[in-house]
């Protein structure tokens, strides 16, 4: 294939997508390429925001920071490291579990609302964007919000872009609210819980006033037993005394158990990155969301199908890994029916629907949207299908 | 004169107004239409009393397929609607028209679901904010956004301007809030967009619903993160000499990696106008002052509360002042609360809401003073000093004519300044009628034909608050 059509300028992308436009001629929005087919299998001529790069504005003391679509999240990492800030949202990397290569970039992480074990207590990525520009399917250079945090000036076009994963138009420029690192992270465990109890325990513990910022559930396996997580973030006294508290709180479902802090950081990324899931083990990996009221019922379904499991956000995410031979399509009919919003992340089986559909009248108000910006389907055909 | 202008009343509407109120009456009890003079006065305007217009009609639905049925009934007979919460808009969002239905959601105001596993709280838009948090306190929750006028306004007018309120630092404002809606489409279908769980699939609507002013859609319910309540809080007041010196604090703080949940700025003026009426404890001997608030346990807030005096210290600060019970506690944020009501007992003011990068703040307060001080009027602050949303409150004689112009043309200066600097017309009251001929400031033409187009794509014979948000000029149809 081809090198991908790279503009360097927000102008030159704005040219290509008018002449996209009037040839009629779909394209293929890609960042750094490590999504795989998250959101849908895409089809159109490759347009790359690799060349549109470079953190434009960042003031750690407003807590903001804005930068061109395919700037590299490392790049933003870094520099929020030097001042002691990070992404809240802990934005997951896809290359370990889908064996892809290349750099996740910022465009792409707003494109696809991509949050990791955070999302339980501050929120996803979608609610840490603050502004966007992008450029619309009539080569409209659009900007909506902005670099300031309360914003409510005409329709939450920020909102929207979030998770729309480009069908509405190219990102150009994202800015996001950032917050301080905490000064410590303190990762407790309860062993050998069933995921069942784990949820439980994982609500128990959220609905305290002791400020969980991740529960987790890794369930058992072969070469190990299950483990269920809570992290603590803060200054280092709090988190202390909130382990405590929280250990008295819980102790009908046993003993929490500290890790050290190493062991917890890489835990916390295994966790967010799904890496259990990653090799050749797992024919297809689904990812659900649920309210955690339902995730008992998602986890019946799973084992009933010999699935392997994890769950993040306190059961409001379940990843689940089904081996080569079980039947995704039913898995994936149950897990809807049950409340759960499945979402396929690889897939062997690619005539598979990544998305089930959204009911007819939210589809046709949402192909109404998606019109609004791209009149000629020119972004991402194929993406969140079922849905637009 | 008023200054902002309605658009003319269709009169092939008001003069089918007994065949209107008749079709409505086929569809609620007698008791949920209101159709006199007397009776739809309260509905004449919002909290931006300047404005007034009596409506057509005012329907008070009482369950979702009522609202749907009276959205469907207008949309076939070409009869605008105007969506209303508690009527507490301080931009004129919900100002009616003489030919437009007033619906009112105030009859739904039910719970519907607490959800203690989920940690969310199902209910009707019409419950107040205020309510929300009392059904969930005993089970040691709240619900977050925290309006100053939370005792009145409802869910959905929440909804409708995405509101703030002081604790917003840390808690985030409506939108980050909500799980999920149900929603009543113009021409009458019911969706429910978002939901229980924490993201779904598919384009953000939910998103773009909330702080659409009730131009996509009237709210009927909402599913809302709840979050427990912290073992304890307590606000600390810093005295400071000068409004420099407060804003550079407040910078240090969040540089040094504490995000407090709350840090309110009042400057003199403001200071003194609420201590008048809250009797709160306010320093009056300094020009600027913070309401800085930590929550957890007393060890944690002790330990907090050392790093934020410490920095202050190294500002200049002049007088620290911790509360020191709960009844102290509830009048320090009565007094800031109480901001507008109590301004409002000593002169006519109009609100204002933009807001800034917090680093423009010592250059946009002296100027918004030099802006004020130019119509020759007076002006007092009250702001949300960590995410940088201002309230200046332009102190003016509503009885004299020239006086309300002078006011509304500073206001529109201040906001022009806001947007200059970097920030925005509004941060969390909305653009209602009262900042809707601004939006050229902010957005340039591609902007707003994009979010016309998106409008368009819910309602696309503007029947939903038709004179609201978008500048008049320049509509298409
Ligand atoms: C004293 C005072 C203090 C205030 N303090 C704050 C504050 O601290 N923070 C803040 O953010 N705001 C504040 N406000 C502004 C106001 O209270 C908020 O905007 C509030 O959310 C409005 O709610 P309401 O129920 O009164 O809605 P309304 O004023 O009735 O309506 C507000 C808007 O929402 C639309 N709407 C209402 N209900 C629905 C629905 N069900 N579906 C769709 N659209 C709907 C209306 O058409 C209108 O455009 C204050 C106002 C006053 C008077």
């Amino acid at each position: 294939m081809n090198a991908p059509a790279a503009p360097q300028s927000e102008d030159e992308l704005a040219a290509l997508i008018d002449k996209a436009v009037s040839d009629r001629a779909p394209l293929s929005i890609v960042g750094g390429r490590t999504r795989g087919s998250i959101g849908g299998r895409g089809n159109g001529a490759p347009l790359s925001t690799r060349a549109l790069t470079g953190i434009t504005l960042y003031e750690p003391a407003e807590m903001v920071i804005s930068a061109r679509a395919g700037t590299p999240l490392a790049e933003i990492e870094s520099a929020l490291a030097t001042k002691g800030q990070m992404l809240p949202f802990e934005p997951m990397d896809h290359r370990a579990l889908l064996g892809t290569t290349g750099t996740p970039t910022i465009g792409a992480i707003a494109a696809g609302n991509i949050s990791g074990p955070r999302r339980v207590s501050i929120g996803a990525a979608r609610d840490h964007l603050i502004g966007v520009r992008l450029v619309n399917g009539y080569g409209d250079i659009i900007k909506s919000g902005g670099r300031v945090m309360k914003n409510v000036t005409g329709l939450d076009l920020v909102k929207l872009s979030a998770g729309a994963f480009g069908t509405l138009g190219v990102l150009t420029e994202v800015t996001f609210k950032v917050l301080p690192r905490p000064e410590t992270a303190m990762t407790l465990s309860l062993d050998g819980l069933s995921a069942q109890n784990a949820v439980s325990a994982m609500a128990e513990a959220l609905a305290t006033p002791f400020e969980i910022s991740a529960a987790a559930h890794v369930s058992a396996n072969a070469s190990a037993p299950s483990l269920t997580f809570l992290r603590l973030e803060g200054f280092s006294e709090s988190c202390t005394y909130r382990a405590e508290r929280l250990s008295k709180h819980l102790d009908n479902f046993g003993t929490l158990r500290l890790l050290e802090i190493d062991e917890g950081t890489a835990l916390w990324q295994r966790i967010r990155d799904a890496e259990d899931f990653a090799g050749s083990d797992f024919a297809t990996v689904l990812r659900v969301h649920v309210a955690p009221s339902k995730a008992g019922a998602i986890v019946d379904i799973a084992h009933a199908n010999k699935a392997s499991i994890m769950l993040d956000w306190g059961g409001g995410l379940i990843w689940l890994g089904l081996a080569q031979g079980a039947d995704a399509s039913e898995t994936i009919q149950r897990i809807s029916e049950a409340g759960g919003h499945p979402m396929i992340v690889k897939s062997a089986v690619v005539t598979l629907p990544v998305l089930t559909p959204a009911s007819p009248a939210i589809a046709a108000l949402a192909r109404k949207v998606k019109h609004a910006f791209d009149p000629h389907g020119i972004f991402n055909p194929g993406l969140l299908a079922g849905h637009i | 004169m008023s200054a902002i202008a309605f658009p003319a009343p269709d009169n092939t509407i008001i003069v089918r107004r007994d065949e209107i109120i008749a079709g409505l009456a086929r569809l609620v009890e007698p008791e949920c239409l209101v159709t006199g003079d007397d009776e739809m006065r309260p509905f004449e305007t919002d909290a931006l009393t300047a404005y007034r217009r009596m409506p057509l009609a005012v329907v008070l639905p009482r369950s979702t397929q009522e609202v749907s049925a009276v959205l469907r009934y207008c949309h076939d007979a070409g009869v605008n609607v105007i969506p209303r919460g508690a009527g507490t808009s301080l931009a004129g969002g919900a100002i009616p028209q003489e030919d437009a239905v007033v619906i009112g959601i105030s009859k739904l105001n039910k719970v519907l679901d607490f959800n203690i596993a989920n940690r969310t709280i199902t209910v009707e838009a019409g419950i107040t904010n205020l309510a929300v948090s009392a059904a969930v306190a005993p089970e040691g929750f709240f619900y977050a956004p925290d309006p100053s006028s939370q005792l009145a306004c409802t869910i959905g007018g929440n909804i409708g301007m995405n509101s703030g309120g002081a604790h917003c630092l840390k808690y985030g404002v409506t939108s980050n809030n909500v799980l999920g809606v149900k929603v009543v489409l113009i021409d009458g279908t019911i969706i429910d967009l978002g939901g229980d769980a924490m993201d779904v699939p598919g384009l953000n609507l939910l998103g773009l619903m909330i702080g659409s002013e009730g131009q996509l859609g009237i709210v009927t319910e909402a599913i809302l993160r709840i979050i427990p309540t912290a073992e304890g809080a307590r606000p600390v007041l810093f005295g400071f000499d000068s409004s420099e010196d407060a804003g550079a604090c407040v910078a240090a703080i969040i540089a040094a990696g504490i995000v407090p949940v709350a840090m309110e700025f009042m400057d003199k003026p403001a200071i003194e106008i609420c201590e008048a009426f809250a009797k709160a404890g306010y320093p009056l001997d300094v020009e600027a002052m913070l309401i800085i608030e930590v929550e957890g346990s007393e060890a944690e807030i002790d330990a907090s509360l050392a790093r934020i005096v410490a920095i202050a210290r190294q500002h200049g600060v002049r007088v620290v002042k911790e509360s020191k019970s709960a009844i102290e506690t509830a009048q320090i944020w009565k007094g800031r609360k109480s901001a507008f009501g109590a301004t409002g007992r000593v002169a006519d003011y109009i609100c204002m809401d933009g807001t800034i990068p917090t680093g423009q703040l010592p250059y946009v307060l002296k100027r918004m003073s030099e802006i004020v001080a130019g119509y020759g009027l007076r002006v007092a602050n009250v702001f949300h000093a960590g995410d940088g949303n201002l309230h200046p409150l332009i102190l003016f004689n509503a009885n004299d004519p020239t006086e309300q112009a002078k006011a509304e043309s500073a206001g529109n200066d201040i906001l022009k300044l806001c947007v200059e600097v970097g920030g925005c017309l509004t941060g969390e009251h909305g653009v209602g009628i009262e900042k809707r001929d601004l939006m050229g400031v902010q957005f340039n033409a591609a902007d707003l034909n994009q979010q016309l187009r998106v409008r368009a794509a819910f309602d696309a014979d503007w029947r939903l608050n038709p004179a609201k948000v978008f500048p008049l000029e320049g509509r298409t149809s």
